[in-house]
């Protein structure tokens, strides 16, 4: 653990001698807090997820007491509860952390938060591409049912509930939530329209249903180890508790740091974490939350007013690792995903990376994410292919701007924000980059005539 | 049933107009209604919200509330506030509530359908020359009504299959398909054979069959008439003919006594194709592929044109002034009667019947049902039989009671209307034994051996009416002209039923039909032809409505349901 890390979920992780089992979990105080959650009312388990303000951890950041208060009770259905655990997001890393190394946090936040939502049949939705990860889980959990920690009766409370991991098979649509329900039901991952299809309503085969992130229901295990009034001393108010940042790119140590919310800025992150940038490189740019996120640019200033009516003037380096900084800056945290730029880097070939990855990822399902992320993707391809052009930049803003806020689910803005931010930010780098293309192609073109 | 209307209305406001409209509607309708046009492709009245094409964005609103009180808001005028959406929404998928709010003719609103059509149209290929869809295409319309008019696209088009054969009638331009899923839907949720579906992802989506699988149902032309451009093509209709040399005229598919409303294209006195018209009380939007298939019984090879005197070549007058000899002569006449035949042929030739004191059989066609628009009853218009008092019971199975009676030597003459006789029971003795009137439209062995031989109209060569198994009265038009010189069996029936009462022949209209029907049947009264309206009737069915009909189930009919409603009892609890 670095200095300024405060490590809650991966208290264990890398330790060493720590291993994956159910003894290495139970002999550091595991399932200890499932004994407790089950000793009290299912309501009491809400309210104090509800106390400790916790937010979701897999990009909308949307209060997860909050969300298992819309579930709808009086339907008299069965309620689902699926962990998310697609992690598909580019630069992501840190839900693997938990599933691959410590499995049995995850299945006691999964068993503590199925009795408080009186889950009849629990989900773990694993990405395609983590076979082992889904094998680790299967394991965990015939550990964890021999203990009857999870299956009939879990003990002797007389609540039964049993974990079922299902492999994704490799699209990132798959973690959008409704998504991953279709996807459950054996169909095509197809978002669904909303309304009528919220999950807390009509979910996973039409039932009311639970879709959290792994990192979010680890931390239902500690809301409920300490209380959650207690738990929200950690963090700052709206932002309670810590977050994991998974950082990549132009960093001497990128890696996975857990952080308490708001103790830490982005430029503390990459500079005192993570070792700075590499010797003799400037900053050019972040992506704060996730490939999806706006990114920033190094030189620019944040001014305004926080929702607590406090100013701020920041520098790229001085927004807070929290929810709400990051948006008040014009972007988002999203997946706490981290991706630094120096100034080596090809602006537009970053992009055209980001767009071949939404061209990619569309579902094909509506028409502006579908026909819009390949044509973006087209682009930029052909820019770094050397035939870019100089009203591309405003090109590619536009279609962006025919997508944003159009289409069926997020994924949509997924692929115009990066778009709309990099245009934004860097247009001159892009109209240089095609008058530079276009002055080589002159000098190519003319070179023969000189010869003759 | 749907007749009943829809009495609840809620007021919306659209464009800064306030309209009433039915409530359950969607804004589309809603907006339809205003007179407002929501352009869309994915969305159709009669399938399921899908909402991915994203064409009929609109901006809306809801009357604001105070979130913790419930108190209304509202502004300095002391209206309440419209809270606007922050984004566009789809019209397809909300339903119209009390002060619903929609604007359709934005910025926003014309940006998102520029959009749109700008992006359905990056990777779609020009084949509009050459593209069966052209001048029914909804891209086209849309792309000159909504569309920017230039492309700023300069990359490549995806390529992808041009021409999959989907099934028996069906293929597939898949760099035409807007993946809307019309079809997808279509095939689920009303064909009940869900063969279609969408391979690959993003912008290389491919609509396919599933392995194994083929897109062969008695339905599968459905998907054609919705798909909203030319990506789903008839393999019947495919690169027969331009569709603005058409032109259409509402018919009743006689296939069964569903008698699902359809239009039946023509040019220069050809068929080229039917189609479904949209009727919510009989079929919805939908016909079967069997019925589409009718109109080649006008070009049949075996087609009757000549009308024959004792095999002899006669024109169609002299063919009747015979027929009439025959049976003035004869008090032991049957005849033949068909629930293929008009209300008014069935009129008149009940005239004939009670005239000569004729016996009258019937011969019940029945089939398989399929519980939606192909019924038990293979022929459009047994009701009307009953109705018009030619039929007193349900045609039988075959014709042997009228053998029985030709061998007891009761019968001697036989008046058969469109039966092959042969086919439905009779011996080639029982047959030469009797004097045979024959009215047809094809040729068959017992028709060749026929006194008098009257070939006759198909139903795309005339007009008239069918009650179907809903006892609804339909009308349907003569769409081409029948062969020269052959007279309609309105005028052969009529004629006969003159001559044999000892009066002339006069030449009758629909009209004069429809002047004795409506005074003469009760069911029928104070009806005229052009009356009737374009989507049918329902007559009541009183006592007729105890008959065992053979239909029991189909897409807008239920036996029980309809028996109950017509006896006036009450859902039993
Ligand atoms: C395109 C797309 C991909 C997503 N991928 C993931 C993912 O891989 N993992 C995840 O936890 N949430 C993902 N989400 C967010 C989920 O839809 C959902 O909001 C989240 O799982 C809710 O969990 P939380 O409330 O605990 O954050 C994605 C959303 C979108 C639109
Ligand atoms: S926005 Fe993209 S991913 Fe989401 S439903 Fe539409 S096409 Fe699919
Ligand atoms: S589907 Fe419509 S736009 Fe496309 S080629 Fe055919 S007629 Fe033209
Ligand atoms: S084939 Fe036609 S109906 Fe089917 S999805 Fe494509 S465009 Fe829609
Ligand atoms: S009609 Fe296609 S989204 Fe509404």
């Amino acid at each position: 653990m670095s200095a300024g890390e405060n490590r809650i979920l991966f208290k264990n992780i890398d330790q060493p001698g720590y291993g994956r089992d159910i003894d290495s979990y139970m002999a550091a105080g595991g399932y200890e807090t499932l004994k407790k959650a089950v000793g009290m009312k299912p309501e009491e388990i809400c309210s104090e997820v509800m106390d400790s303000g916790i937010r979701g951890r897999g990009g909308a950041g949307f209060p997860a007491g909050m969300k298992w208060k819309f579930l709808d009770r009086k339907s008299g259905k069965p309620i689902y509860l699926v962990c998310n655990a697609d992690e598909s997001e580019p630069g992501t890393f840190k839900d693997r952390q938990i599933i691959y190394k410590d499995p049995h946090q995850l299945i006691e936040g999964m068993m503590i938060s199925a009795y408080g939502t009186q889950t009849a049949l629990a989900f773990i939705y694993i990405r395609g591409e983590m076979y082992e990860g889904a094998r680790i889980l299967e394991e965990a959990i015939e550990e964890a049912r021999a203990k009857n920690f999870l299956g009939d009766n879990i003990l002797g409370s007389g609540y039964s509930c049993d974990l079922i991991v299902h492999r994704g098979a490799g699209a990132y649509i798959c973690g959008e939530e409704t998504g991953l329900i279709e996807s459950i039901e054996g169909k095509r991952p197809y978002p669904r329209i909303k309304p009528p299809y919220f999950p807390a309503v009509l979910g996973l085969y039409m039932c009311p249903t639970i879709v959290n992130n792994v990192e979010t229901l680890c931390h239902v295990k500690h809301v409920i180890e300490r209380g959650g009034k207690e738990y929200a001393k950690i963090g700052k108010p709206g932002n309670t508790g810590t977050r994991i940042w998974s950082v990549s790119g132009h960093v001497q140590k990128p890696g996975y740091y857990e952080i308490e919310c708001g103790a830490m800025t982005y430029g503390e992150l990459i500079n005192d974490l993570c070792g700075g940038l590499r010797p003799g490189r400037k900053l050019k740019a972040i992506i704060p939350g996730g490939s999806s996120s706006k990114v920033l640019r190094a030189d620019e200033r944040f001014t305004g007013k926080l929702k607590d009516g406090t100013e701020f003037d920041w520098g790229v380096g001085d927004i807070p690792l929290d929810f709400d900084s990051p948006m008040a800056a014009g972007t988002m945290s999203g997946s706490g995903a981290v991706i630094v730029m120096d100034d080596s880097t090809d602006i537009v070939g970053a992009l055209a990376n980001i767009n071949a990855f939404y061209a990619h990822e569309s579902c094909g399902q509506c028409t502006p994410c579908r026909e819009g992320s390949l044509w973006l993707k087209k682009v930029t391809a052909r820019m770094i292919a050397g035939e870019a052009r100089e009203e591309d930049a405003d090109l590619l803003k536009s279609i962006a701007d025919q997508i944003e806020g159009r289409t069926i689910c997020a994924h949509g803005e997924a692929t115009a924000w990066p778009v709309q931010s990099f245009i934004l930010k860097f247009r001159d780098e892009f109209i240089e980059y095609a008058r530079k293309q276009a002055a080589e192609r002159k000098a190519k073109n003319a070179q023969p005539a000189a010869v003759a | 049933m749907s007749e009943k209307g829809q009495t609840d209305k809620v007021t919306v406001n659209i464009d800064g107009k306030d309209v009433d409209v039915p409530t359950g509607i969607t804004m589309i309708e809603a907006a339809e209604i205003a007179g407002k046009e929501v352009p869309h492709y994915c969305y159709h009245p009669k399938l399921s919200i899908s909402g991915n094409c994203r064409m009929c964005l609109v901006e809306m609103g809801m009357p604001m509330r105070d979130r913790a009180t419930g108190e209304p808001v509202m502004d300095d005028d002391g209206k309440q506030k419209i809270g606007w959406m922050p984004k566009p929404a789809i019209a397809c998928n909300s339903k119209v509530s009390p002060g619903l709010h929609i604007k359709t003719d934005t910025d926003l609103v014309k940006d998102c359908r520029n959009g749109i059509m700008e992006f359905l149209l990056v990777n779609h290929p020009l084949d509009c020359p050459i593209c069966d869809q052209a001048g029914e295409c909804r891209l086209q319309e849309f792309a000159t009504d909504y569309g920017r008019g230039f492309s700023r696209f300069i990359e490549e088009k995806n390529v992808k299959p041009k021409r999959t054969v989907l099934g028996p009638r069906v293929i597939l331009d898949d760099e035409r398909c807007i993946l809307c899923s019309r079809c997808i839907r279509f095939m689920d949720e009303v064909a009940d054979d869900p063969v279609l579906g969408f391979t690959e992802r993003g912008s290389y989506s491919t609509l396919t069959c599933f392995p194994g699988k083929n897109l062969d149902s008695n339905y599968s032309l459905n998907t054609v008439d919705i798909c909203p451009v030319g990506a789903l093509t008839s393999r019947d209709f495919r690169f027969k003919m331009r569709v603005w040399f058409l032109k259409s005229v509402k018919s009743i598919c006689t296939e069964s006594s569903a008698g699902a409303n359809t239009e039946v294209w023509q040019r220069e006195g050809k068929i080229y194709r039917i189609t479904p018209r949209r009727n919510d009380a009989v079929n919805d939007t939908w016909m079967t592929d069997s019925g589409r298939a009718l109109y080649k019984q006008v070009e049949a090879e075996n087609r009757l044109v000549q009308p024959k005197v004792n095999g002899g070549s006669a024109s169609a007058t002299e063919a009747v002034s015979a027929a009439s000899k025959i049976l003035k002569e004869s008090d032991k006449i049957a005849v033949v009667a068909s629930t293929h035949s008009s209300v008014e042929e069935q009129h008149f030739l009940s005239k004939l019947v009670r005239g000569k004191k004729a016996k009258v059989h019937a011969v019940a066609h029945l089939g398989e049902e399929d519980g939606l628009l192909l019924s038990a009853d293979r022929t459009p218009n047994t009701r009307g039989a009953f109705i018009t008092g030619l039929i007193s019971e349900l045609p039988s199975a075959d014709l042997s009671a009228l053998g029985s009676q030709i061998d007891a030597g009761e019968v001697d003459t036989v008046l058969a209307v469109h039966e092959d006789l042969a086919a439905v029971g009779l011996s080639d003795e029982q047959i030469d034994k009797v004097k045979l009137i024959q009215i047809a439209t094809v040729s068959t062995p017992s028709a060749e051996k026929a006194a008098v031989l009257i070939p006759s109209l198909t139903v795309f060569e005339r007009s008239g009416s069918f009650v179907n198994q809903q006892f609804r009265l339909q009308k349907f038009h003569a769409v081409v002209p029948g062969p020269a010189g052959l007279l309609s069996d309105l005028q052969v029936f009529a004629s006969l039923a003159a001559l044999t009462a000892g009066g002339v022949s006069e030449s009758v209209r629909l009209k004069d039909a429809w002047d004795s029907l409506s005074s003469e049947i009760e069911e029928l009264q104070g009806l005229q032809f052009r009356t009737i309206p374009d989507e049918g009737l329902a007559v009541p069915p009183g006592n007729f409505a105890n008959i065992p009909f053979p239909e029991k189930k189909s897409l807008k009919f239920d036996s029980r349901e309809f028996v109950r409603e017509a006896m006036g009892v009450s859902e039993a609890s």
